[in-house]
């Protein structure tokens, strides 16, 4: 099942994503940092990391990582359960992560978006990318049961 | 009754004084009424919400902005009484406006949104949690007088 996503949705997320994609690991560091300040809870995925602090080593990498799914979603967009599959796979066999958490990140990475491009960041550009961020949330828990 | 540290008290205080109500009340519910369209069903007197362009220029909307940003104010001044200051709001938007209290969370996520597009790297994460945990409580608040 997805989530749809109407036409001017997807153009508006792609060209955000293109104005925005070259600071993507910035993005997703501070995305990360953000999460696990704010909402601790999910501070429990991470038990094995040595430092959680804002803007680590391990955050800072992890963040990278986020935002390479992102783009792969972005560039999957028409459908996103394909293109999201083996992540999908990934988080619900191996990581398990509740997916209540993907609400949690997507709030930050919409924060870390308002601060870093405030400009851009229209309502219109808002909507549209929540819509996604949820459709891929719901991409990701595809594999999950 | 919410706990506060000294620290979060003066993180609260120095971010409210760098909040206008004026342009963070109306940007912030324009965001909840494109962002999540069914709040508009609270606002049949505004007249035309329908739209993005409406909704950016409808005075209604901006003047009503305003009113919600003034009324967390309150919790801004009334921090170790927040319960008790939105008991009266909470009980009107209840019983007299009948709004769902999930949509209390909706627009503070949206508040948020406002005073990060303002506030910008000022609004770093230490500072984020404080003022997410504030904003919880008025929501909590707004919610408690339901039954």
């Amino acid at each position: 099942m997805t989530t749809c996503l109407n036409a001017t949705d997807k153009a508006i997320v792609k060209a955000f994503w293109a104005k925005v994609s070259g600071q993507a690991d910035a993005i997703g560091a501070d995305a990360l940092s953000r999460m696990l300040v704010v909402y601790p809870q999910t501070k429990t995925y991470f038990s094995h990391w040595k430092d959680l602090s804002p803007g680590s080593a391990q955050v800072k990498k992890h963040g990278k990582t986020i935002m390479t799914g992102i783009a792969t979603a972005v560039a999957n967009v028409d459908d996103l359960d394909a293109g999201l599959l083996s992540l999908s796979e990934l988080h619900a066999f191996t990581l398990r992560v509740d997916p209540a958490n993907f609400k949690v990140l997507s709030h930050n990475i919409l924060v870390v978006l308002a601060i870093m491009f405030p400009k851009d960041f229209t309502p219109e550009v808002h909507v549209a990318l929540d819509k996604f961020l949820a459709a891929v949330a719901l991409a990701l828990s595809e594999k999950y049961r | 009754m919410v706990r506060w540290t000294d620290k979060e008290r003066s993180t609260i205080r120095a971010l409210w004084e760098q909040i206008n109500i004026d342009e963070i009340g109306p940007e912030a519910l324009r965001r909840v009424l494109i962002v999540y369209p069914w709040t508009e069903r609270y606002f049949g007197t505004f007249g035309d919400i329908f739209t993005v362009t409406a909704i950016l220029q409808n005075s209604k909307v901006a003047a009503h902005g305003k009113v919600v940003l003034k009324a967390v104010g309150q919790a801004v001044e009334n921090m170790d009484n927040i319960k008790d200051t939105y008991a009266t709001l909470s009980r009107l938007h209840y019983e007299k406006l009948h709004v769902d209290p999930d949509n209390f969370r909706l627009l503070a996520d949206c508040i948020t949104i406002a005073v990060a597009c303002k506030l910008r790297s000022a609004l770093d994460p230490q500072a984020q949690a404080v003022w997410q945990k504030f904003l919880s409580a008025v929501v909590d608040a707004m919610s408690s007088q339901y039954y």
